[in-house]
This record gives structure tokens, sequence and C-alpha cells, in this order.
């Protein structure tokens, strides 16, 4: 054990090697590592709200995917009515258009009825007159006796 | 070397500095302490400036890593026991740890290499006597290396007490504590009694700091060296387990004066 100037010596070297520590190494390393840190939680943060958002995004889309259904439940719901809606008019246009058609033949019928009643009335009547004509031979003069022609006729 | 030294001649080599001898207030300086001191002061500040420099917060690199890793453990030291504000107290306690580490790592080292290369180079380039090159490679075995970084840190303490305190109030406390007492007479007649105590505390700090480190570095040398003196095919039974045991005692004592610091100058910006 001995001191001497030595002594001085390293203290100045310590000094020194202080300073330089102090200026140079450990502002950056401590700043760095700090900032290392700030930029880890910001991270983590980040990540959780991206956690977060991934979260009401699929709530969303889940959201958007009821409603869809919904929607098309009720547009199959809407068509189906629709669709029944225009059988049952279509079935009525078809039942009142055959009564038409219906009503119209059975006219038309009833119509030819009556004028193949006419025609034959017609030729009954004729027929009745030829027959007469024939029993009663000249004694029936067609101008004198149409006013009774006529009359039977219309009996016939 | 050992073969034509008796052990005695031996031990005395290797325990003498290399003085760098000279008339007046430069006399007896330690040349081996202060260049190896030196050296090994500028690889700490040489990697841990470079690291700083191109040092990124985004993935590090294995070194930045490991620099990071005593800088983290040196900062939670300071940020668990320290509770002032200090730039310098962080830079302090790392560079203690670091240099004296590497100081004290200079013992695993063989304990003749270096005097062997010293010893040819004073003789082939200086024209040395080889009996006359000295050379020590544990700057921590030196008092006057322990001293010099205690008596810093008594500096320290002292102003960090002046800083936290102002003069006056570091002068009042050196006279009224640790023994309070009530009324003007008790006051005064305590004022010598703990101005002594703390006086014994201030001084002992740096002395148990020196003393301690300067006590196992040398103890673990001189315990490498007389391994040395034990015939070359048996010195590995005592050497191994000595070095093994040594990488405890180097990386302890760097760290226990570190702490110790670091609590010294806790206890000097608080309050008695």
């Amino acid at each position: 054990m001995e001191f001497n100037t030595s002594l001085i010596g390293q203290v100045i070297t310590f000094a020194l090697l202080v300073w330089f520590t102090m200026k140079v190494v450990w502002p950056p390393l401590t700043g760095m590592m700090e900032k290392r840190a700030q930029r880890i939680a910001e991270g983590l943060s980040a990540a959780d709200r991206a956690r977060q958002d991934l979260a009401n995004a699929e709530k969303a889309s889940a959201d958007k995917l009821r409603e869809a259904k919904a929607s098309a439940a009720e547009l199959v719901a809407q068509a189906e009515k629709r669709a029944n809606q225009i059988i049952d008019e279509a079935k009525e246009k078809a039942k009142v258009e055959g009564e038409r058609i219906t009503a119209g033949a059975q006219a038309e019928i009833t119509q030819q009825l009556e004028q193949a009643r006419g025609v034959l009335r017609q030729q009954v009547a004729s027929l009745a007159l030829a027959g007469a004509t024939k029993i009663l031979q000249r004694e029936i003069d067609a101008g004198k006796h149409a006013e009774l022609l006529e009359s039977i006729k219309a009996e016939l | 070397m050992a073969e034509q030294q008796t052990s005695t001649e031996y031990i005395l080599h290797h325990l003498t500095h290399n003085r760098l001898h000279s008339e007046g207030a430069m006399a007896n300086f330690h040349l081996d302490t202060f260049w190896v001191g030196l050296i090994l002061g500028f690889i700490f500040v040489g990697i841990f400036g470079l690291v700083a420099r191109k040092a990124t917060d985004g993935v590090p690199g294995k070194l930045q890593n490991f620099v990071e890793l005593i800088v983290e453990m040196v900062d939670t030291h300071i940020k668990d026991t320290f509770h002032g504000k200090s730039k310098v107290i962080g830079p302090l306690a790392l560079t203690i740890f670091c240099w004296v580490f590497l100081m004290n790592a200079m013992d695993f080292f063989p304990v003749d290499l270096f005097p062997m290369i010293a010893q040819w180079v004073g003789v082939t380039f200086f024209g040395a006597d080889p009996h006359h090159v000295y050379l020590r490679v544990v700057p921590t075995a030196d008092v006057n290396q322990t001293f010099a970084m205690s008596l810093s840190v008594l500096v320290y303490i002292i102003g960090f007490s002046i800083k936290a305190k102002g003069l006056g109030g570091w002068i009042k406390e050196l006279f009224t504590a640790p023994f309070h007492a009530e009324g003007t007479v008790g006051k005064v007649a305590l004022l010598i009694p703990n101005f002594l105590f703390q006086l014994i505390e201030l001084i002992a700090k740096p002395i148990s700091l020196a003393l301690r480190l300067f006590g196992n570095m040398y103890a673990g040398e001189l315990l490498f060296i007389l391994i040395a003196l034990l015939p070359w095919w048996i010195n590995w039974v005592l050497g191994t387990p000595w070095a093994i045991f040594h990488v405890l005692v180097v990386t302890l004592q760097a760290y226990v004066f570190m702490v110790l610091t670091i609590v010294y100058l806790s206890m000097a910006v608080e309050d008695h």
C-alpha cells in the first residue's frame, strides 16, 4: 500500500470517463431504450385497438348479414304473396272470361235456336199452307185469303 | 523467470509497480496502473459509445442487447434506490461498474503473460534490465486506483448533499444530526458529537469502498501469483477453481462498488 501521484492520475482518468459516459454513452442509450419502451407500448395498444376494431367489424358484418337475411326473407315472402295474388287474379279473370264466353255462346245458341225456330215455323207455315192448299185446292185464293194465311203463320 | 529467481523475488517482482521515477511533484507515478486503467477505460467508452451512436429503438443487435442489459441493470438499481433527480448518477454508476469490472478482469490473464511481454518489449526496445521491468496488470489491486474512485465518489456525495440541501443546510446537518436535542443547551452540547459522527460516517464511506475492492483484488492477485509458483503440471488443481471463483469475485466487487455508490448518493440527497 503506497499512496502517490498515481491517485491524482486515476482521479483524472475516472473523471474523464464519467464525463464521456455522461455526454456520449448514457443519454442516447437510455433515450433509445425509453423510446423503444414507448414504441412497444404503442404497438401493444395498437394491437388492442385492432382487436377491438376486428371485434366491432365482425359484429357489424354479422348485423349486416342478419339484416340481409331478414330482408331477403321479406322479399321472398312478398314475392310469394304477389305470386298468389297474381294467380288469384288470373283465376278470377279466367272465371269471368269463361262465364262471359259461356254467356256469349248461350246467347248465340238461343239466338240460333230462335232463328231455327223462326225458319222452322216459316217452313211449317209454308208446309201447312202447302198442305192446306193441297187440301182445299183451288178454293183458296192467295190474294183473298192472305190475311187468314198470315194469322195462321203467326199462330204457328 | 521463476527458474532464476527465488520465490520471494518472484512475488516481489510481481507486486512492484512500473513507476515513473522522477523528481518533484510527479515522483512515483504508477505507469502500469495508469495505462492499463486508461486502455480499459477506452475499451469501455469505445464499445459503449459506438453502440450508443448507432443504437436503434427497433430490434437490437447482439452487442447492443448486451450493452442494454448492463445499462438497464444499472438504471433499474438507480430507479429503485435513488429518488432525486440527477444527470450524473447514471453515467457514474455505469462507468464504475464497467471500468471496475474490466480492471478486475485483468486478473484472468495468466500472471506472467503481460509481465513477460513487457520484459521482452523493455529489453528489446529500451535496453532495460529484465529484472527491473515491472508490470502489474490489475489496476484495482492498486490502492491509488481504488481510492481515486472512492474519493471521487466522496466528492459526488458532498456535491449531491449540497445540491439537495443547500450549503447552509448541509453544514447545519453536519452539526445537528444524527443526535437531536430539545433546547439550546442540549443542541450546543451535541454540536461536537454530531460533527464527529458525521465526519466518521463521511470518511468511512470512501475508505470502505476503496479498501473492500483493493483487498479483494490484491488478495486475488496474490493468490494467482502463489499458485503460479507451483509446478506447471499441478498448477490447474488450484488455479482452475480459484479462477472460476474469481469470476464471481470480479463481478461481485464491481457490482458492490456500483450499488454502494448509488446507495451513498441516495443517502446524500435524503434528509436525516
